[in-house]
């Protein structure tokens, strides 16, 4: 059961990333000023991809509170990291972002790091 | 470039995801019900002070990332938040009393080391930062 869980979380985990990455970066940068931040709600309320990607994260939510509670949270958190590569590749393939040798190096540090913290 | 405000929200996403990930942990591991035998039993555990804690600080941690994403790419977050990883392995530790072995601290340092040199790449490589939108 575990796995499936985690299988689950992953897969939406993922789609939830892609969905509110590209909604946000045709939204612009709302960092700069306080109106920006404060624009951050009526995004979540109005945005239909980021409603889409809220709706992802739930089901990756609810997959995560059934994991945490049947496991340690040391392996149920770095775990849900096998979206690492998932994501990096669609990043690459569908958002169209530039990984050059320095990110991809390291992107696998990074993940070599969370599959030994998660054993 | 990396503006301040930007490393100030990635330390904010970090902070509220690892705090909310190990209260939602507290919350749920007093509640007696299996959660995913029992799908109806997840309102319960949220009424739970510490469940409820988690929730808000998880939802908080929402809105930052949603900020990030608005100047940074997915490749780019990805790897420099998941020092939240290593943070979330220290909570356990600490708090709850799970154990942290040697191979453990061997990928938090890879964990860092990896996430600097991501953190050292352009955090955006497909559109012009388009500043304020205060509509």
């Amino acid at each position: 059961m575990k796995w499936v869980l985690l299988s689950l979380m992953i897969a939406a985990t993922a789609a939830s990333d892609l969905l509110q990455s590209h909604a946000m970066k045709r939204e612009g940068n709302v960092t700069e000023t306080r109106a920006g931040l404060a624009r951050l709600p009526q995004i979540l309320a109005a945005n239909r991809e980021v409603i889409l990607s809220i709706v992802c994260l739930a089901f990756s939510f609810f997959a995560f509170m059934a994991l945490v509670q049947a496991e340690p949270l040391s392996f149920a958190v770095p775990a849900s990291a096998g979206s690492f590569v998932v994501e990096t590749a669609l990043a690459r393939v569908v958002l169209k972002e530039h990984i050059g040798a320095r990110r991809l190096a390291g992107t696998f540090l990074v993940l070599c790091g969370v599959i030994l913290v998660a054993r | 470039m990396h503006s301040p405000r930007t490393y100030l929200l990635l330390a904010l996403f970090v902070g509220l995801r690892a705090f909310g990930n190990l209260s939602l942990a507290l919350g749920t591991k007093r509640f007696p019900e299996a959660l995913s035998i029992h799908p109806a039993a997840y309102l319960g555990a949220m009424l739970d002070p510490f469940a409820a804690a988690g929730i808000i600080m998880l939802i908080l941690a929402i809105f930052a990332r949603m900020a990030i994403f608005s100047v940074a790419d997915l490749s780019f977050v990805l790897p420099v938040t998941a020092v939240g990883y290593v943070l979330a392995a220290l909570l356990g530790h600490v708090i709850l009393y799970e154990p942290v072995s040697g191979e453990r601290w061997a990928g938090a340092f890879l964990i860092f080391a990896g996430a600097a040199l991501v953190g050292s790449t352009p955090k955006n490589t497909t559109v012009t930062d388009r500043v304020g939108q205060s509509r």
